[in-house]
């Protein structure tokens, strides 16, 4: 068997696959979304909630009657977490799959390794990953839906200049996510007025932080301490955190932002503050909250799905998504040139995320306030403000 | 400033237990047939995924742990009959891809099973830390350090003192000689396998309630174990166990004192530094390399 | 004269060369070509490896620390100090040998799982400090890397390029180039194993005390078969960086360690053609698998384990004894 006959195979097996998720083929052409996310691997429980949450709002979208009268076909590969498997995927959904749109790349790594080639074809590309690098600068092909860690870092240290602490000690991962997000927080902590008096890390398989948490203790002055990171890391810290008696604020970023991190971390999480999208307190907002809807939606909506409790990183799927159908919608057709400026025009897109406001130098579109202080408070997340 | 380094003292002592279990696994199939099981982690994730599973299913956690164990040892006895019986010609090279091999297998299948989720196994007893000369250990940390003394001294004896024990030691020695006084080598090599297993899924049990337990915790964990088995010499079981804590208390040292980005960079730095002046590691055997 | 060509140790090469050309032909889709010249530029680095695993019979886990190095080296070089890139693979190469040589030396004296170890830890650190100096590096989230130029004009897999009259579009042209590679890269490998560098090579695998006792200095030619295959990992991780425009640390991991030494066991040991099926087979794998989702992980394991296990020579000695017996059976009965 030659080699074409044999990766065509592996495509029609994929095709197919994928294909039957579909309710009914339509005469029409279906618009092909493409979607590489991180499934399986360390960032699983990124990819996992973005691929059912896009398995589950593309059939929803099918049975309502498509876009533009054209049944949409989804298209996905996992990446494992592995940033040269996603490049290769992206080529694949470009050159091989053709797709319309991609909705895809769960971490900041397979993003960044996608980017070159949608940059290249003129691909309209939706990434559903974190770190501000992703957009700014600006890439012309490149959007995202999550708030940049850049902003959560920001939102964090304004809620602890609001409090009144000038010294911080930084706990991080040593993974993208929390490498990015130390670097980011170290960055903007002059224009708070926080001086970060100690900064530790830890790796993303670590089972003990109390050495770290030891030394942040110990630094002369801390009035806080912050937790950039993501997976069961910060569970770890947490615990560590709790055992060590440890009697200062204590800050996570939006990485832990699921209710999976408070079954981990237990009692231990009491107290704990994280800047988070309004998802995990859907009844907490005021009535007259534009995302209230939204939110509670889709909420329900997955949980009753997939029979398991939602996340936040599933919410940024939702949002790719339907940016990406209005998108569609308002250009007419799937021609990818219409698509990326209507994508950068959009305003006043009420998601679950946020209220999305594009700009041509700003393909993240969200504000500061978009991220909400949270607490734990008796084992359940409590909004602040 | 003692009691910080008391902290990171049993800090280290805390990792370094879980890293010696992992290592006895290693030792005891090294000791029986010379091949790295680098699916030793695996057994780690059954003991640990397996009680959670078992839990679930409103069993008590002590009949769950020994189910999970049950299932742990199964899955290695198979092991070693399905995967490492049928080629026992075949390179070391081989057989160490053979058995990574196994480990993404039991690892995908895991994954299918029981779901991609971190879960809590609950201590054992209580969450309450116990503090001592200002520093904090964790209640659990006690279990694990307290199995794993048991552990070893009943390894110690099973291979010194009981007919088994001897005959696998006796196989591993020169399996020609054991099958002439009428050893059955294939039966112990199973016999080892299964040890090997009960011995990871009952440091997977135990190190759960502090690492939290997922279906890819295997990984990392087999790692450190080979590397703490190399360093204390393969084969030797007072090795592992050395080598063990050895590792964990340079990883916190150097996490406490030096720079916590490059704990692990020290930590590999250490046993390249002990291979360099002891190239069969801290307690290896000396034994001639046949022509 | 088919005697001859049967004969002729470098027959390969030219079967090699054939099915490296013609494939292209076969080929209408960018994306096979991407695919293609991934496999291309691996499989180069995992003949050199054979030299180190097949021929000499080290063991080493930690062979993708010397890819990423290479990457790496290429990557900052060029893209953050304007090195051209043709230079930036030199000096990658040289500081990659020295380095492989300086930790070479000591490690080489080990044996078999403790060898293994050593590498182990020696990939771990370079992936450790590429992964922390996010200065340099750009940390776990990546680097990108500009496009490789050759003497003022630039290789993109986009760009478009015409030679000897014809068009010529960049994805293929990168793949003429990594053939190329491949072909050097077996050349000059075949030639290795040829040398008297090679026949003691094989006589440390073999046995390594009696290699040693009719007087082959084995350190020695441990540590140069190490310094050159790290070397081959170095120029292909340099050409790679370039190939793909943006680079990880965990091409520089443990795992993608495990992925080279599977690929030259996989194969075939201590057979060119062999290794290079490796990585056909290897990197083809995922893009297969990728239809079965939540199965793909234990399929991969299942599909590993049992071909070592019913093939422990690798599919390419497999394969061919069995032609061989086949064929020998068949000339048996004629004669």
């Amino acid at each position: 068997m030659t080699k074409k006959s044999l990766l065509r195979r592996a495509g029609v097996v994929a095709a197919s696959l994928t294909a039957s998720v579909l309710m009914s083929a339509q005469a029409a052409e279906p618009i092909k979304i493409g979607s590489f996310l991180s499934v399986t691997g360390p960032a699983s429980f990124l990819g996992d909630p973005e691929l059912k949450t896009l398995e589950m709002y593309v059939e929803k979208i099918n049975e309502e009657g498509g876009v533009l009268g054209r049944q949409l076909e989804l298209i996905h590969y996992d990446d494992v977490g592995n940033a040269s498997n996603a490049r290769n995927f992206a080529g694949r959904l470009i050159r091989s799959d053709q797709v319309d749109i991609i909705v895809g790349g769960s971490t900041t790594g397979a993003t960044m390794a996608a980017a070159p080639l949608v940059q290249q074809a003129g691909m309209p590309f939706i990434s559903l990953a974190g770190a501000v690098t992703i957009v700014s600068p600006v890439q012309e092909w490149v959007f995202k839906t999550p708030q940049s860690d850049r902003m959560a870092a920001e939102r964090i240290l304004w809620d602890m200049e609001r409090r009144g602490f000038d010294k911080i000690g930084l706990i991080s991962g040593t993974g993208g996510f929390g490498a990015s997000g130390r670097k980011q927080t170290l960055e903007v902590a002059g224009e708070y007025g926080i001086e970060v008096v100690a900064d530790e890390t830890y790796g993303p398989s670590d089972s003990d932080m109390t050495a770290q948490l030891t030394n942040i203790s110990n630094a002369d002055g801390v009035d806080a301490v912050l937790n950039f990171g993501f997976g069961q890391g910060p569970a770890i810290v947490t615990k560590n955190y709790a055992a060590l008696d440890i009697d200062l604020p204590f800050y996570q970023s939006h990485g832990v932002a699921s209710d999976a991190f408070l079954d981990l971390a237990g009692d231990a999480a009491e107290g704990l503050r994280l800047p988070a999208s309004p998802l995990l307190v859907p009844a907490a907002l005021p009535d007259d909250d534009p995302q209230k809807a939204v939110v509670q939606g889709y909420k329900e909506a997955y949980e009753e799905r997939w029979d398991s409790r939602v996340s936040t990183f599933g919410g940024y799927a939702y949002d790719g998504l339907m940016l990406a159908v209005q998108a569609i919608e308002a250009a007419g057709s799937t021609d990818k040139a219409a698509v990326r400026d209507e994508l950068e025009d959009i305003s006043g897109y009420v998601g679950v995320t946020g209220i999305y406001n594009m700009a041509p130098d700003d393909h993240n579109g969200l504000a500061p306030e978009s991220f909400r202080i949270l607490e734990v408070k008796d084992g359940d997340w409590m909004l602040v403000d | 400033m003692f009691s910080e380094f008391l902290q990171f003292l049993f800090t280290g002592i805390t990792i370094g237990a879980t890293y010696a279990l992992v290592a006895l696994g290693f030792t005891i199939i090294y000791n029986a047939s010379h091949v790295i099981n680098f699916a030793q982690g695996e057994f780690l994730m059954i003991g640990g995924m397996a009680t959670v599973s078992f839990m679930g299913m409103g069993i008590p956690m002590f009949f769950a742990i020994i189910l999970a164990v049950l299932l742990a040892c199964l899955v290695g006895v198979a092991l070693q009959r399905l995967a490492i019986a049928p080629a026992k010609n075949a390179d070391v090279v081989t057989l160490i891809i053979i058995t990574i091999g196994a480990s993404i297998f039991i690892r995908g299948i895991a994954q299918v099973v029981w779901g991609k989720d971190y879960h809590v196994v609950p201590p054992f007893t209580g969450n309450e830390p116990i503090r001592l000369g200002g520093a904090v250990l964790n209640s659990q940390s006690l279990w694990v350090i307290g199995i794993g003394a048991v552990l070893v001294v009943a390894l110690i004896v099973f291979f010194t003192r009981t007919l088994i024990g001897r005959a696998i030691l006796g196989t591993s020695m020169n399996k020609l000689a054991a099958q002439l006084v009428g050893i059955k080598t294939q039966m112990v090599l199973m016999l080892a396998f299964g040890l090997s297993a009960l011995l990871g899924s009952v440091a997977g049990v135990t190190v759960a309630p502090i690492t939290f337990t997922s279906y890819d915790i295997g990984i990392l964990l087999a790692l450190k174990g080979f590397v703490a088995a190399a360093m204390g010499g393969l084969g030797s079981g007072l090795g592992a166990v050395v080598g063990g804590l050895l590792l964990g208390i340079v990883e916190s040292m150097t996490a406490g004192y030096i720079s916590s980005e490059y704990k692990d960079a020290v930590a590999f730095s250490m046993i390249l530094l002990v291979l360099f002046f002891m190239p069969r590691g801290l307690f290896g055997g000396r034994t001639v390399e046949r022509v | 004269m088919l005697q001859r060509f049967i004969d002729w140790r470098m027959n390969y090469v030219l079967v090699l060369a054939i099915i490296v050309f013609v494939v292209p032909l076969l080929m209408d889709n960018p994306f096979y070509f991407d695919l293609a010249t991934q496999i291309l530029i691996i499989a180069a680095t995992v003949v050199g490896l054979n030299l180190l695993v097949g021929y000499a019979g080290q063991i080493s886990l930690g062979h993708a620390g010397f890819y990423g190095m290479g990457a790496y080296f290429s990557a900052i070089a060029t893209t953050t100090y304007n090195w051209p890139p043709l230079l930036a693979i030199v000096v990658a190469a040289a500081v990659v040998g020295l380095i492989a040589y300086v930790v070479g030396r000591p490690i080489l004296r080990l044996k078999g799982h403790y060898l293994s170890m050593a590498t182990l830890a020696v990939g771990f650190i370079i992936a450790i400090i590429l992964n922390n100096e996010s200065e340099l590096t750009g940390g776990p989230d990546g680097m990108s890397v500009v496009p490789l130029s050759l003497f003022g004009w630039e290789l993109s897999t986009f760009g478009l390029y015409s030679m000897f009259g014809f068009e010529i579009p960049g994805h293929i042209a990168w793949y003429l180039v990594a053939g190329v590679l491949l072909l050097v890269a077996v050349v000059v490998a075949q030639n290795i194993i040829d040398s008297p560098i090679g026949r003691a090579l094989r006589s440390i695998h073999g046995s390594e005390i009696a290699a040693r006792t009719v007087g082959v200095d084995t350190t020695h030619y441990k540590s140069l078969v190490f310094v050159v295959s790290a070397i081959y990992a170095s120029v292909m991780g340099s050409v790679f960086a370039h190939f793909t425009g943006f680079i990880t640390p965990a091409i520089a991991g443990f795992d993608y360690s495990i992925v080279l030494i599977t690929m030259v066991v996989l194969g075939g040991m201590a057979s060119p053609m062999g290794v290079i099926l490796g990585a056909v087979v290897l990197k083809l794998m995922p893009q297969f698998l990728a239809g079965f989702q939540e199965y793909e992980t234990a399929i991969f394991g299942f599909i590993l384990m049992a071909t070592m296990i019913f093939m422990p020579k690798g599919f390419y000695p497999t394969a061919m004894n069995a032609l061989r017996r086949k064929l020998g059976r068949y000339s048996g009965g004629e004669a």
